[in-house]
């Protein structure tokens, strides 16, 4: 199971990649993991603004549907159109061709509440030994 | 012998429990002269005396083997040839619930699927649930559907005043929560109705025919309902649609109707079926069960239900629909009565309802006191203007045997003195000009 350096995380295990003043947002490895085969990605629209911590989308396994979380406040300025016609890109590779969207983050203060890959491997860790999963 | 398990001791124990010391303790609350009433019961009757009186009450109705019926406005009476009854009476479906283990509910599975496979067919879409629980819920889910397509963003729904107004009932009560305003129903023409079509329309429901029986001309609806970014949803009468063009070959996004002219019997008016089907890409947000075809691991085809993560056992609050169960046997006897029919048979049933209808029409024309008011083109049901209030003229009816027509006062105040008559292919020439005669006498 991968954490890639360089993102920020939320416990809720949706990784946040900061690029100017721009964002890119997916689910992480363990995510996709814990899902198993993804068959539907539902998406924002492009124009839909949220707030840190809001519902943006849904992901369905062939037997769970789980909410996902807007790491950051911002508005929508694309999505990944590729995840509907081909899920398993979130299965497939996460961190990269599994991305959901791209905001534009309307308070970059809001990053400083996330935690880094080594934080997040941690928490992994913790939540592992928990035997929460 | 009472049938009640529990002994005295089980009674003192539980009395003891909550803390009171005898059964009239319990109930002294309740007013004295209240608590134990005389009630007046015939004595007790042996078993065949029991269902001698009962009979003599069933005997009471104006049950369809002993009268004559023009009545439809929803329910309709068509032929159900014997081998539907033979099929879904055989034990292996005996559920009237959907499997969840396909291991050992392949059969009706299967059958299920054939249902959406015609159901499609039928309607011009590309994918149909496994049932509603009648046409007025399928409409109702058809709306949330709409409304949660276009995510929840607009909230208004428009209907027309001709969609068969229990449906329209039913889905202002289904809708209430979720804050969608119905609006629509009060204008007269289609046009007047598509012109409300904005920015904020979820979707607008139109019915073919419509409740007075009439097919409107549709060209165009779904241009109109689409420039607003809106669903366009089509209640169906499925055996109109052996004859007519398929909703889904002229833009509707979702079609939906009551499935119980298919097979099923009138029942007293329940259990129905309501069908429910849509295009591809809605599918995510349709509601109810929903069986797909796929191969096991051995590569031989076989049914499941599939995308399940719409529904309540797995989504729970945000599931498409509180509704996730079907009508298994009644869908079941819709597919077996279309497979048995087939494509050839629906086209000659639904002609023989045109033919006999436009017949009855014309014949009624002519009885003194009487005038058809319907001048769209119609499939089985049309309107006529009576000379009397329709409720009186159908006690008269009944003296002749007849079930007359629907009172269409009752739901749209300038149709007092209106009935909306319905012929099917088992109305005999006979039968039509029977009525034409009762009507004239009973008109004088």
């Amino acid at each position: 199971m991968k954490v890639e350096k360089g993102l920020l995380y939320l416990e809720s295990h949706e990784w946040v990649r900061l690029e100017g003043d721009e964002a890119v947002v997916g689910i992480s490895d363990f995510a996709q993991e814990e899902l198993n085969d993804v068959v539907y990605v539902e998406l924002p629209e492009v124009g839909d603004t949220f707030a840190k911590g809001d519902v943006f989308g849904t992901v369905e396994s062939v037997k769970a549907a789980s909410d996902v979380y807007l790491p950051l406040s911002g508005e929508v300025i694309a999505v990944n159109r590729e995840l509907e016609d081909s899920p398993q890109l979130v299965n497939e590779d996460p961190y990269g061709k599994g991305w959901f969207v791209r905001i534009k983050v309307s308070n970059p203060e809001e990053a400083k509440t996330l935690l880094d890959a080594d934080g997040y491997a941690k928490f992994l860790a913790e939540e592992a030994k928990k035997g929460g999963h | 012998m009472p049938y009640i398990p529990h002994s005295d001791a089980d009674r003192a124990a539980m009395l003891k429990a909550i803390g009171v010391s005898s059964l009239e303790d319990l109930f002294r609350d309740v007013p004295a002269q209240a608590r134990y009433p005389e009630i007046n019961l015939p004595d007790p009757m042996s078993e065949p005396e029991l269902l001698d009186y009962i009979g003599a009450f069933g005997q009471a109705n104006a049950d369809l083997n002993h009268f004559i019926c023009f009545l439809g406005a929803g329910a309709y009476r068509h032929f159900i040839p014997s081998v539907v009854d033979h099929i879904v009476s055989r034990s292996e479906f005996y559920t009237a619930y959907t499997p969840y283990q396909p291991e050992i509910s392949q059969g009706t599975l299967q059958a299920i699927f054939e249902y959406q496979s015609m159901i499609c067919a039928l309607t011009g879409m590309e994918v149909a649930n496994a049932s509603h629980y009648d046409g007025a819920t399928a409409v109702a889910e058809a709306i949330v559907m709409a409304y949660n397509v276009q995510r929840k963003k607009r909230n208004k729904v428009i209907m027309s005043p001709y969609v068969h107004p229990e449906y329209r009932a039913t889905a202002r009560t289904y809708v209430q929560g979720l804050g969608l305003e119905i609006v629509g129903d009060d204008r007269q023409d289609l046009d007047a109705i598509l012109n409300l079509v904005d920015e904020q329309t979820a979707c607008v429901v139109t019915q073919t025919p419509n409740f007075l029986g009439e097919i409107e001309d549709f060209r165009g609806v779904g241009d109109r309902v689409h420039a607003k970014g809106a669903l366009w949803v089509v209640v169906a009468d499925p055996i109109s649609l052996g004859l007519f063009k398929a909703p889904g070959d002229y833009g509707a996004d979702i079609v939906v109707g009551e499935g119980q002219p298919l097979g099923n019997p009138l029942n007293f008016g329940g259990p129905y079926l309501g069908f429910f089907a849509t295009r591809e890409r809605f599918v995510h947000k349709m509601a109810g069960r929903l069986v797909g075809e796929t191969v096991d691991a051995e590569g031989r085809r076989g049914f499941v239900l599939t995308l399940s993560a719409r529904e309540q056992h797995i989504r729970r609050e945000r599931a498409t629909s509180n509704i996730c169960s079907n009508e298994a046997l009644n869908a079941l006897a819709a597919a077996v009565y279309l497979a048995a029919v087939g494509k050839c048979g629906l086209r000659r049933i639904a002609e023989l309802c045109y033919h006999k209808a436009h017949y009855a029409a014309k014949a009624l024309s002519k009885v003194r006191g009487y005038s058809v008011v319907t001048t769209k083109p119609f499939f089985k049901e049309f309107v006529i203007r009576c000379p009397m209030p329709v409720g009186e003229l159908n006690d008269e009816l009944l003296e002749w045997g007849i079930v007359g027509g629907y009172d269409l006062g009752r739901d749209y105040p300038d149709l007092a003195n209106h009935m909306l008559l319905c012929v099917t292919e088992r109305n005999s020439r006979a039968e039509i000009d029977y009525l034409a005669k009762a009507l004239r006498e009973v008109a004088k």
